[in-house]
């Protein structure tokens, strides 16, 4: 039987021919991850190892962004610490505010994933660098102290469930609503300890924005990496970002072994909502109902690059967002930042009503900069709409692309895209 | 290995933002974050669980986050093992890695009620019902996992392969 590309990326990085599913490893990581939340542990466990310095300081990437600008004295101390380590071990990829960028959007923007790396970082939307042919999954924080100091970390081989994508997508739709109407299908276990793989002709309409927002979702599955096959795209991509690792693409075996297969054709994808309070709680945006909502965001590693960005402004058309909404959009890097103040983005949300926040997770895990009170109900651009998840555990999330957080930012309730087409 | 307590039981899904809220993920100080420990889930369950106690659930615990602040919540709040359906897989890891038990036991999951005093053997997997005597057999660890967790988790592992290998300290 021959390898999925997971388990080509796997056997190269743990020295071995082939690996076969269900199989622990210990793989070679070119690239470890931790941001303000998850680094703070790791280097606490980092300290108990007893281990000076870490195994390689360009292969580390420390990024403060989910309570920064710093929320609170705690926050700020967490952020402090890390800060230090990073000076102390001569960490190349620690980015201080001004720098800083919510980490899945700002380190494939640095160049620093790419296809066959293998990345873990103490995040679970670290799934989102396959959409660049990497394996990269989400670990804990213990798992980055050792892999700090090692550079190795353990993996359980994954079995795959190959996606096959054909068509095109429709206008207002995009990746955001595919990897929603995925999960809405199989829930959010379906692809439990697998990894999602993607082939098919329908992979090469989609953006390389498109592909990173689904990979990104990958987790809210339940799977272990989400990864697409390199193409044209994904090269152009590599090229335009300076991408500086070994580009090392690998393409499935023809005999590769899934344990399901899911056809899927793009053009019969529609605008999706994920209801409160499962990612997989999906329905047409058309068939939602009168949902009056109190707040729009729009952002995250999800959904907070330039092209998020300009397809919300192009349904938002010069109208105004609804009255009593709050409209906050937040561009997750400051090369988005910048890119969008140029082009009159930043100009085109304010004018509409909107307020615009500098780079952070912020709202999207209930941090800060837009969070809810009992009863209120916001439709959001990120990844998970758990009780809680962005502020009082009886507020409601309802997931959904930027097109469709934008339509509802104009009518004040959830709204199909195409609906409001100018 | 042994661990004996009452059942608190809950359904699928049960993910790390409920098990500890990022709105107190500004610290990593497990006996706090213990004190919010499943608060969005069931307010109570801080006040009423003892140490020993066990968590009982259906499909997919721990979904979501990577925190690793959910186990450790869990842990150092006295729970002595989590019991599911399935586990979500980073918090697999996290558990093992933070030496906390998790067992997969879909027919215990099923059966064991709120309230249930029960007994696990981790040697042998084997789980009581003391009420009822009846028992369950749950899938045991793979060798790598037992050895990792006989260590005491995944950092006192790697600091004895660290000092083994001379390249410590």
């Amino acid at each position: 039987m021959g390898m999925t590309m997971t388990q080509k990326i796997l056997a190269r990085a743990a020295g071995e021919k082939r690996v076969e599913a269900g199989q622990l490893i210990e793989a070679r990581v070119d690239l470890a991850l931790g941001n303000d939340i998850t680094a703070p542990v790791a280097i606490r466990e980092f300290e108990k190892i007893g281990c000076a310095r870490v195994f390689d300081r360009e292969r580390i990437a420390l990024v403060p962004d989910h309570f920064t600008p710093n929320k609170d004295i705690k926050a700020a101390e967490q952020c402090k610490a890390m800060r230090l380590f990073a000076r102390e071990q001569e960490i190349v990829h620690y980015f201080e505010l001004g720098e800083m960028g919510v980490e899945h959007a700002l380190l494939p923007e640095k160049g620093l994933v790419g296809p066959g790396d293998v990345v873990i970082g103490a995040d679970s939307h670290t799934c989102t660098y396959g959409a660049l042919g990497a394996f990269a999954t989400g670990v804990g924080s213990t798992d980055l102290a050792a892999a700090m100091a090692t550079g190795l970390a353990w993996f359980k081989v994954p079995a795959a469930m190959k996606i096959e994508l054909t068509g095109r997508l429709r206008p207002w739709v995009s990746g955001k609503d595919v990897i929603l109407t995925i999960i809405g299908q199989i829930g959010v276990d379906g692809a439990l300890y697998r990894s999602m793989e993607y082939g098919g002709d329908g992979v090469s309409g989609l953006t390389v924005d498109d592909r990173l927002c689904m990979a990104n979702m990958a987790i809210e599955a339940g799977a272990k990496n989400g990864l697409f096959p390199v193409d044209a795209k994904t090269r152009a991509f590599l090229k335009r970002v300076h991408y500086q690792g070994a580009h090392r693409p690998v393409r499935p075996d023809a005999n590769a072994a899934y344990d399901t297969m899911l056809p899927l054709d793009l053009s019969a994808v529609v605008s999706t909502v994920a209801f409160p309070h499962l990612p997989s709680n999906t329905r047409p945006a058309k068939e939602a109902g009168d949902i009056r909502i109190d707040q729009v965001v729009i952002g995250s590693c999800t959904n907070g690059r330039l092209s998020d960005l300009e397809a919300a402004i192009r349904v938002m058309a010069g109208r105004p967002v609804h009255k009593g909404v709050r409209c906050i959009v937040i561009p997750a890097t400051p090369k988005i930042f910048l890119q969008a103040m140029k082009k009159g983005i930043l100009k085109a949300f304010l004018e509409a009503g909107a307020v615009v926040s500098t780079p952070t997770c912020g709202p999207c895990l209930g941090g800060h900069m837009g969070i809810l009170a009992k009863g209120e109900r916001a439709v959001a651009t990120t990844n998970r709409n758990f009780v809680g998840r962005m502020g009082h555990p009886e507020s409601e999330v309802y997931l959904a692309s930027p097109e469709v957080a934008a339509a509802s930012a104009l009518t004040g309730r959830i709204t199909d895209p195409a609906d409001v087409a100018a | 290995m042994k661990a004996e307590g009452r059942v608190f039981k809950y359904g699928d899904n049960v993910d790390t933002d409920v098990i500890i809220p990022a709105r107190y993920l500004n610290t990593s100080d497990s006996k706090e974050l213990a004190t919010h420990c499943l608060e969005d889930l069931d307010p109570t369950f801080v006040k009423r669980v003892q140490p020993g106690d066990l968590l009982v659930a259906g499909r997919n615990f721990g979904c979501g986050s990577s925190r690793e602040h959910a186990p450790l919540a869990i842990k150092a709040v006295g729970v002595s093992c989590v019991i599911a359906v399935s586990f979500a897989r980073i918090f697999f890891r996290n558990a093992l890695n933070i030496a906390l038990p998790i067992l997969e036991c879909p027919e215990a999951a099923a059966a064991l009620e709120e309230g249930a005093r029960v007994a696990v053997d981790f040697e042998t997997g084997v789980l009581t019902d003391r009420g009822t005597g009846r028992t369950w057999q749950a899938a045991p660890f793979p060798p790598f996992m037992r050895a990792l967790m006989a260590a005491g988790g995944l950092v006192p592992y790697t600091r004895e392969r660290l000092a083994r290998r001379g390249t410590g300290g």
